[in-house]
């Protein structure tokens, strides 16, 4: 094989790999816009919903545009907190003439709501409509404990690169 | 084409495809299921009926409810999380829904539920409308499934009303 025969083969090689990342970013794509949300997956992180939800486990999001009702599970995010958090709301209220909706949420597993269990920002009473980044819709058990590995071990993150570099490389030959 | 690599490759691929598609079919299984539930709720008591310093209502209540959800459980149901609520309008609110018990039910042979409790959790109103207010209460039911789709739905029970005086 000339310089020329590696080159187009090399060329082969990038180009599949190519296709394969852009037909995986098309399809997450694809998943954001019909689920209605940014993160159509999040992953169980706490013991908060047990046992229907445990650590570990992945929930699928919805989110379109009919209003919160008690009963629904809502992924929200809380000034001050980093990672969302999935808890049930279980009261609410709506204003009559602005539509406007405040929601009182609670953990299943907690002995509290979170407004005074102290998962909401200081002060802050309810949630609004804009908080939630979804609700649930489905659930996988134990799938998501490759992502919560990955985040608490970052270690296992680099080799797992690592390796699949390397078999990449040595495929080549 | 044979190596070590490309075999397990092959093989965890075809395993996790397999086990996608098992989970797909096992919550499909549950659209075929058509629950029944029937459920009673009675407010045998108003305990207390208060205005708070800050200005809002608070009613605390005894309830008695007797409820047969076993048609829920399919072979792909974890639990079944239960809850009731009270629902009422007021004239700032089209809307209110304040939770005042839940449970969950781990499996069809605890789904014959017969409880008898005050509200476990308060119910109390944005400002005070509560004199005299007709309610509903509804009681919700969330099928958690083993794996996929969850199913969540209501029995609307009507007819109930608060006292005219705090007490």
């Amino acid at each position: 094989m000339g310089f020329s025969g590696k080159a187009i083969e090399l060329a082969r090689q990038a180009t599949s790999l190519g296709v394969l990342v852009s037909s995986v970013l098309i399809m997450w794509k694809l998943w954001t816009l019909l689920s209605g949300s940014d993160s159509p997956v999040v992953v169980v992180l706490t013991g908060s919903m047990e046992p229907g939800f445990k650590r570990g486990d992945i929930l699928f999001l919805h989110l379109n545009k009919s209003p919160i009702r008690s009963g629904d599970i809502v992924v929200f995010n809380v000034d001050g907190r980093d990672i969302p958090i999935v808890h049930r709301v279980v009261m609410v209220h709506e204003q009559r003439d602005t539509g406007e909706i405040n929601f009182l949420t609670k953990g299943d597993n907690n002995p509290y709501d979170d407004r005074y269990g102290g998962i909401y920002a200081n002060g802050q009473l309810w949630l609004q409509q804009r908080d939630v980044i979804g609700r649930i819709i489905g659930f996988l058990p134990y799938v998501g404990w490759a992502t919560i590995i990955m985040i608490e071990k970052p270690i296992i993150k680099y080799l797992l690169i690592g390796i699949l570099s390397l078999l990449v490389i040595s495929s080549k030959e | 084409m044979h190596s070590f690599v490309y075999r397990a490759n092959a093989l965890l691929t075809f395993a996790v495809t397999i086990l996608a598609v098992m989970c797909a079919m096992a919550s499909f299984s549950d659209n075929l299921n058509v629950p029944s539930p029937t459920a009673e709720v009675q407010v045998l008591n108003i305990n207390w009926f208060q205005k708070h310093p800050n200005g809002n209502d608070e009613v605390s209540l005894t309830l008695n409810m007797s409820a047969n959800l076993q048609s829920m459980f399919t072979w792909n149901t974890k639990q079944v999380f239960v809850f009731i609520a009270a629902e009422y309008e007021t004239p700032l609110n089209s809307l209110n829904q304040v939770s005042l018990w839940d449970g969950i039910i781990p499996s069809k042979e605890h789904a014959k539920i017969w409880i008898h409790t005050t509200n476990k959790y308060r119910f109390s109103d944005q400002g005070s409308n509560l004199r005299g207010k007709e309610f509903n209460l509804t009681l919700h039911w969330h099928v958690m499934p083993k794996t996929g789709k969850m199913f969540a739905d209501k029995i609307v029970m009507t007819g109930y009303r608060l006292p005219d005086e705090y007490r």
